[in-house]
């Protein structure tokens, strides 16, 4: 039911309504954007970013940045895994 | 980047693994064994049987999967609701695909379908309410069901309906409220928990504040998650670091949807529509204090519970038992005798197995052959 799945906003399709059109999954929907947009900024500014939908609705604006910094976290966890393991090993060691 | 399928990458999600058995190993958590790990919401348990993160993960994990499935605690004399409204001549009954096959006492909504009641499955609220305009001389009735991921969306519907003057519009309001369900849990101790995995959709509207006690007061480590499979990987591994070095916080791993104040346009939209009812029944658990929101009287006009008579009678059926304690975690799904005999799927008895975010749905569908 909390399923939510992340779309690009590709034009503002009704400004009065807040209405995109929004590509999820390859299909173009309708989707509201009242739920990421303030008003300092125009609808149109987010054309181009990506939003997490969720039944016709955008939910959230998906960062970008702090998507890339999960996966480089993610990426050096080998090189750190190989660290601890030597050190684990060595302590086996002694012990 | 399209933030799906780098979030399953196989080798990332090895190395995760390995960093997972390496922290089972440290000698804090192998006193501690097993680390029994709650995933509360059903968005997550469907992940973790479709990618077989259970058999990946290293002895000594276990994973409870626990009630954040809104179609698997829905009781079947709110379907009965759905189906006196349903049956009203002049009334088309709108709702989402999942809540189509939950038995009622009598039969399911896709069931009185099937007989002739006009009962169309909606994508959005927005489509329920686009019905309501094409249909002037009908009454729409949209069956809003959900924890507070769904909540905005039903808020913005009725506002907008409001504001238009769509007076053949109405909502039957069957929001949930995850966090109470988990205190009742908590205080209940009959489950043995170490930690939780935390719903990440929940808390991009809520923020990570709710769960503040969780950790405070129950000393229970809390990490919102994503719902990919590196996601609930990336969770699991910080959950362990937290045990080992005997923390307890909440944390947000899913800090490319989640803000720490989660999202104030649809708070204000939820609190502008909804209040908390004092209790609110829940299928399996039973009566739980403000675990559910009901429509503030300043949109009565579009509450279906005061327009609409409905039945009266409630109470906990007898094969629901089971249910509750698979939504508990006392039982894992094939330790009912019911599950994949009687009720499968096709033919489910509880909820748990209608929904694909049913624990003993999704246990059914991606585990079957080992299982049964």
């Amino acid at each position: 039911m909390c399923l939510g799945v992340p779309g690009q906003i590709i034009a503002i399709d009704d400004s009065d309504r807040s209405v995109a059109i929004v590509e999820v999954s390859s299909v173009r929907r309708r989707i509201n954007l009242a739920c990421v947009l303030n008003d300092a900024q125009p609808p149109e500014s987010l054309v181009g970013g990506w939003v997490l939908v969720h039944v016709g609705f955008a939910m959230n604006l998906i960062d970008a940045d702090e998507a890339r910094k999960t996966l480089e976290l993610l990426s050096e966890l080998q090189s750190f895994a190989d660290e601890q393991g030597m050190q684990e090993a060595g302590i086996d060691e002694i012990r | 980047m399209r933030y799906v399928d780098e979030f399953r990458d196989p080798l990332l999600a090895r190395q995760l693994l390995d960093r997972i058995a390496q922290r089972m190993r440290s000698p804090s958590l192998k006193a501690r064994l097993p680390v029994r790990i709650m995933e509360v919401c059903g968005g997550h348990t469907h992940s973790i049987f479709r990618y077989g993160l259970e058999s990946l993960l290293p002895e000594g994990i276990e994973l409870i999967h626990g009630p954040g499935c809104p179609v698997c605690v829905l009781p079947r004399e709110r379907v009965d609701d759905c189906l006196a409204i349903a049956a009203q001549p002049d009334v088309i009954f709108a709702t989402f695909g999942d809540a189509m096959r939950v038995p009622g006492t009598q039969k399911s909504l896709q069931q009185a379908r099937s007989e002739g009641l006009d009962i169309r499955m909606v994508y959005s609220p927005l489509d329920a309410l686009e019905l309501a305009r094409k249909n002037p001389s009908r009454r729409i009735v949209f069956f809003g069901l959900g924890f507070e991921t769904t909540m905005p969306s039903t808020a913005l519907t009725l506002k907008q309906a409001a504001d238009e003057g769509v007076s053949n519009f109405f909502l039957l309001c069957h929001h949930i409220t995850i966090v109470p369900t988990l205190k009742a849990l908590l205080d209940d101790g009959d489950v043995a928990l170490d930690g939780f995995i935390g719903p990440g959709h929940v808390s991009m509207v809520i923020g990570l504040e709710p769960y503040a006690f969780i950790a405070r007061q129950f000393q229970k480590p809390f990490i919102v998650s994503g719902f990919e499979p590196l996601d609930i990987l990336q969770s699991i591994l910080i959950l362990l670091e937290q045990l080992a070095n005997t923390e307890a916080r909440v944390e947000n791993q899913y800090t490319r949807v989640v803000q720490p104040a989660g999202n104030r346009q649809a708070q204000a939209a939820v609190a502008e529509v909804f209040e908390l009812r004092e209790r609110f029944v829940w299928r399996g658990l039973g009566e739980i204090e403000h675990s559910g929101v009901r429509i503030r009287p300043a949109y009565a006009a579009f509450d279906a519970e005061r327009v609409f008579d409905l039945p009266a009678g409630r109470g906990e059926q007898g094969e629901d038992v089971h249910c509750g304690q698979v939504l508990k975690g006392l039982l894992h799904p094939h330790q009912c005798p019911l599950f994949g005999k009687v009720c499968t799927p096709s033919t489910p008895i509880g909820a748990l197995m209608v929904s694909s975010e049913g624990a003993c749905s999704a246990c059914y569908q991606y585990k079957r052959t080992e299982v049964l």
